[in-house]
């Protein structure tokens, strides 16, 4: 491999799509561009295209196509989880007093966090955030802790999106299946239990019963499809109002035209994960090369998290005395184009609130690096890769001295 | 956000980079909580006419790729001024001559005037007769 050619080590915020699932889409922007809401042969030619999709989306989740509706993506889907378990609560109980109970993690993706913050912030929903481990795990004891008369949704995320820690849906599905029969003797709001699957699809079992939970958002630009499109699974029975007016799309729940290509992109895109069955193994061999030579190789760096329960494709560094953003931007510069938890680079003032919510501080925040590996990557790359970042820590060591002593 | 080509060149080969021994005055500002810290040093001199002058400035910086840059501007400014000149040059000035900086990066990473001033001071304190 020529030196000069980019590497993308960036996978867990986009991927590129598929060739196939592109040549897929293609047609349905110009040949067979009917609404499928249309009842002529244009629109039913439409709508068989976003049923069949709906069916190779349920048949990846093992669940009926009506259990599945298509968002934008994971933010919407994830804004909907929330926002409608609270509509339907608030519609179904009039007594104003009563406020409904969230329960969510302290590392959720921003568009969980914020739509709890907003709810709590408007004065219709009561929400704990709950704390994690330092190595990125929430508690069950805790959130067991945390359960109240009037909860009615646990959102937790499947894998975090900067550290990669897997969270334990499965054992919180089956605690939450014992709870709810109490609670039905004691006449109490049954919980419902969403899950933000967004970074779990490629690698990670997501088959809807194992897991135990009602909702699952997903998105289609991280499997290898487009973006601006996704979904969400909803099991029967979900107590769940639409927030998007304006049609009878999706079961009445998500007002606005069909997204036709972006639906058949999906589709083909998670078709294609339980076709690629050696990938995982593939990319885990690479995270296990690319974490014993970094942390063998490069002195004062550490991994944030966990080397348990991590999922394959993420890996989230850190390096004493560096700061992220000129970390990625030197790294850029050289062609690799990697992520940061620095608030520098994201034009925020705090650092990753997952990192500062695992107890680092604010300078090792600021000193971290996601690496996230996707299924075109290769250990060319990764030793690239290596080489390039060594130097390059090295040189802005040399740059930062000794500065950051007068603080400690 | 794109950073300017002259940024990338400071930030690429910074100029005036180290530390010096001995300096005469020393000036550090940010903080670890925000991710950018500057530090300045100093060796002053007496010119032909009796004036204080900056004969070498080095920098050590740790911070983003605008913090990087804008410090070894600064020190590319302040090399050889009197101290008068010196604490003339601001914040907005080495931003300026750099080609600009992102928005974002205006107020939390445009800081090297400041450490170049507190440096300044630094000296002055020192040498208070």
């Amino acid at each position: 491999m020529s030196e000069n050619k980019k590497i993308y080590l960036d996978n867990a915020a986009t991927t590129a799509t598929d060739q196939e699932v592109l040549q897929e889409m293609l047609p349905y922007f110009n040949e067979k561009f009917g609404n499928p809401m249309s009842v002529h042969s244009f629109g039913q030619e439409a709508m068989a295209a976003v049923d069949e999709a709906r069916e190779k989306v349920a048949n990846f989740f093992q669940c009926s196509p009506l259990e599945i509706i298509f968002t934008s993506g994971a933010s919407e889907s994830n804004n909907l989880s929330i926002k409608g378990s609270v509509r339907s609560f608030q519609l179904s109980h009039k007594d104003k007093d009563q406020k409904p109970h969230v329960i969510t993690s302290s590392i959720e993706h921003h568009c969980v966090l914020d739509t709890c913050k907003s709810l709590e912030k408007d004065d219709l929903a009561e929400v704990t955030f709950l704390p994690v481990t330092e190595k990125g795990f929430i508690n069950l004891g805790k959130l067991k802790e945390a359960i109240q008369p009037n909860t009615i949704l646990i959102s937790i995320m499947y894998v975090n999106n900067e550290v990669g820690t897997i969270q334990p849906i499965v054992e919180i599905g089956e605690f939450l299946q014992k709870l709810n029969q109490e609670r039905l003797e004691q006449k109490l709001p049954k919980i419902f239990f969403h899950t933000d699957a967004t970074q779990a699809l490629n690698h990670l079992d997501c088959n809807i019963d194992k897991l135990g939970v009602d909702l699952l958002s997903f998105s289609g630009h991280k499997i290898y499809g487009p973006k601006g499109i996704g979904g969400l699974f909803i099991r029967k029975g979900t107590a769940i109002r639409r927030i998007q007016s304006g049609g009878d799309q999706e079961f009445k729940l998500r007002g606005g035209t069909h997204n036709v290509p972006g639906i058949v992109g999906v589709g083909a895109a998670i078709e294609k994960l339980s076709q690629d069955q050696n990938k995982s193994e593939k990319i885990i061999d690479l995270q296990n090369y690319l974490i014993e030579r970094v942390l063998k190789e490069i002195p004062k760096s550490n991994l944030n998290g966990s080397r348990e329960n991590l999922a394959p494709h993420i890996v989230n560094f850190r390096f004493d005395g560096v700061e992220g953003e000129s970390l990625l931007l030197a790294l850029d510069l050289e062609g690799i184009a990697v992520s940061t938890g620095s608030a520098c680079a994201a034009g925020a003032l705090d650092p990753s609130h997952v990192l500062l919510a695992m107890g680092l501080k604010h300078e090792q925040a600021h000193s971290s690096l996601r690496v996230s590996l996707g299924k075109n990557n290769t250990k060319e790359e990764l030793d690239v890769f290596v080489e390039k970042l060594k130097k390059i820590i090295e040189r802005l060591r040399r740059i930062s001295g000794d500065v950051l002593k007068d603080f400690q | 956000m794109k950073y300017s080509k002259k940024v990338i060149e400071h930030f690429t080969r910074p100029h005036n980079q180290g530390a010096i021994e001995q300096a005469d005055g020393i000036g550090t500002v940010g903080n670890p909580k925000c991710g950018d810290i500057m530090r300045i040093y100093l060796k002053i001199n007496q010119n032909s006419k009796g004036q204080e002058v900056i004969e070498d400035i080095k920098f050590e910086t740790l911070g983003c790729g605008a913090a990087i840059s804008t410090s070894s501007m600064m020190t590319d400014l302040a090399k050889g001024k009197t101290l008068e000149e010196a604490l003339k040059i601001t914040n907005e000035k080495v931003a300026e001559e750099l080609g600009g900086l992102p928005t974002l990066k205006m107020h939390c990473s445009n800081l090297a005037a400041d450490a170049l001033k507190k440096a300044i001071e630094d000296y002055q304190l020192k040498n208070k007769k």
